[in-house]
């Protein structure tokens, strides 16, 4: 007992000598940590071989500038201007003077190095507490030059880590669905793009209307639904190959799909007589299970993270709310009774909440809450928004928003936007085109 | 089966009667929309086109229904008998909701609406494989306006020639 308590006493001690900076992301953004993100360091000949292979020569600042305006997007940081640094990149990462950085009220530093070694990009990298005077995390890594904006998104991924405490999101890409056109003849594809906005690419031509794409939490596939004449089915796409096929034989509309927790199954809606019910269908044996089966529309599922249980959404009361059962379909509870119709429900990565659409009084929010039903908390308000889906560390939500027209119809969009989970930070996803239905990936590298 | 549908219809035409019956009441409230709309239901013509001479291809619906209403049944049993003079023509029910609904929500919804008109046309003696259904939830609105009018003409289930 009381070398327990000893114990204890020691832990606080060391607990408190090491008391680094740190980022409290519960609560919204008071005051952003200032942080001065130094540009990689390369030597002329690697700028050379940079200039040569990937048409960029000053690669060390375009990493910093990625590294800078991921932190910004977080809203918990604020990035300063490098016009104010006073040591240049090279000495910096070697031995920084604190007092430079402190005198332009940094709190963090980031420096590093980038270099081509046997064709491959190394690169090297370090995060300092500016006000303690003391180096709080050193990595480094290789990797193909063609993924050198990851290597921005890996390093911000291991700072956010080591400040927060909690894991990133910004080695991640999202895939949605583009939209162009007037709004009676819309013309949707699927798209993919790297986190920030880059790498943009269009996985569909636009032929046939597609909706809903979704990420297998494990791999890269998607799960999408498609109107491939004219016949709209769930369909399972492989990002890498291209190669696509129809998720099961159903005689009519599948739709809804979202992968289960391991990756290894696809839960959706089969409507067919005017009835939809959930489904499952394992990807490896192919075998389909019916999982509800009531008169009324059941869609919209999602699996807990443990694969326990299912959230979805169901009109069985009379009008659409969201109920939880077990992932064989028994023991069904509804769970949303505040006023107001309740859709899309997502259950997060963390395991704790469920994200949905609310609709009241004509208007509709994005909220949280309880697998009770407890807790609801709505994060924002707007004429149109639903879909939310979750960043990997269960921290951040993407969802679309669209337009009221005027009185001739015109002046539509529909945009992603995200909200941190503490209702703050709401922002603009940048996209070329009007867009919908976002997913977010799991953490490409981990 | 057959009890269940016996009853369910049965249970359609009931609600139908009250919907109809509170919307009489309610009226007066609507007459801004120039009589286009009747207890949340499209009874216009602005976007209706005709199969043929006499016989409109569609049906308007009341927000998050799927239920027929009298001026509905009265088109698709036009529909019906048109098509039973025509045994060669196949046809395609669209069903469609309005914007202001999730979006899966709407294409099980769409659906229903595609299957209500079905049914009743199969009711009216067409047979079953003759029709098929197809949703499109709120992806093919007719009108783009975001007010009550445009969402009720969006609301609607259209019959299409499929040959």
């Amino acid at each position: 007992m009381n070398l327990l308590r000893i114990l204890t006493i020691l832990l606080l001690i060391q607990f408190k000598a090491y008391a680094l900076i740190e980022v409290d992301i519960t609560r919204g953004n008071l005051s952003p940590l200032p942080i001065a993100v130094s540009a990689l360091f390369s030597d002329n000949d690697s700028h050379a071989k940079f200039e040569k292979i990937l048409k960029q020569k000053d690669l060390g600042s375009e990493i910093s500038i990625i590294i800078e305006n991921n932190l910004k997007q977080t809203g918990l940081f604020n990035p300063l201007d490098k016009d104010a640094f006073l040591q240049n990149s090279e000495i910096a990462h070697l031995k920084p003077r604190f007092e430079d950085w402190a005198l332009i009220k940094s709190q963090a530093l980031i420096t590093g190095k980038v270099e081509m070694v046997d064709e491959k990009l190394r690169v090297e990298f370090r995060l300092w507490d500016v006000l303690a005077a003391k180096e709080m995390l050193a990595l480094a890594f290789t990797t193909v030059p063609t993924n050198w904006r990851r290597v921005g998104h890996i390093i911000t991924d291991k700072v956010y880590e080591r400040l927060t405490g909690e894991k990133g999101y910004f080695d991640t890409r999202i895939i949605y669905v583009s939209e162009e056109g007037p709004k009676t003849k819309r013309v949707k594809k699927l798209a993919i793009m790297d986190q920030d906005g880059f790498n943009l690419k269009y996985l569909t031509l636009g032929n046939e209307l597609v909706l809903t794409p979704r990420f297998n939490p494990t791999n890269q596939m998607v799960t999408y639904l498609s109107y491939f004449r004219n016949l709209p089915r769930v369909y399972l796409l492989d990002i890498e190959t291209g190669m696509q096929e129809v998720v099961g034989d159903f005689p009519g509309m599948t739709f809804a799909p979202r992968f289960s927790p391991d990756g290894k199954k696809i839960i959706m809606s089969f409507a067919t007589g005017g009835n939809s019910d959930i489904y499952t269908m394992d990807l490896e044996n192919r075998v389909v299970e019916r999982i509800t089966n009531h008169p009324s529309i059941d869609t919209s599922p999602s699996f807990s993270p443990n694969g326990k249980y299912i959230c979805f959404n169901s009109d069985r009361s009379g009008y659409q709310q969201i109920y939880v059962m077990r992932s064989d379909g028994s023991d069904v509870k509804r769970i949303t009774f505040g006023n107001g119709l309740y859709g899309t429900p997502v259950w997060s990565p963390r395991g704790d909440l469920i994200a949905f659409t609310k609709l009241h009084k004509g208007r509709f929010y994005i909220g949280v809450m309880r697998m009770d039903g407890s807790g609801e908390r709505l994060l924002t308000e707007n004429f149109y928004q639903e879909a939310p889906s979750w960043s990997p560390n269960g921290r951040v939500l993407i969802f679309y928003r669209e337009t009221k027209t005027d009185e001739k119809g015109e002046g539509f969009s529909a945009k992603l936007w995200s909200i941190d989970l503490t209702g703050y930070n709401e922002r603009q996803v940048p996209t070329k085109t009007d867009a919908s239905d976002p997913s977010w990936s799991s953490l490409l590298s981990n | 089966m057959t009890l269940s549908k016996i009853l369910r219809n049965t249970f359609l035409v009931i609600t139908a009667c009250l919907v109809l019956s509170a919307c009489a009441t309610k009226k007066v409230t609507v007459s801004d929309l120039g009589g286009q709309i009747q207890g949340d239901v499209y009874v216009g013509s602005d976007t209706v086109e005709y199969l043929a001479s006499g016989v409109p291809d569609r049906v308007f619906f009341a927000t998050n229904e799927s239920i027929l209403t009298t001026r509905s049944r009265d088109t698709l049993r036009k529909q019906a008998t048109w098509l039973r003079e025509n045994s060669d023509v196949n046809v395609v029910v669209e069903g469609h909701a309005d914007e202001r609904g999730t979006r899966e929500y709407n294409l099980a919804l769409g659906e229903r609406r595609a299957n209500a008109a079905k049914d009743y046309l199969m009711t009216y003696g067409v047979s079953a494989n003759r029709i098929s259904v197809i949703s499109y939830g709120k992806e093919r609105p007719v009108d783009s306006g975001s007010n009550p009018l445009a969402w009720s003409k969006n609301r609607r289930s259209v019959t299409v020639k499929a040959n």
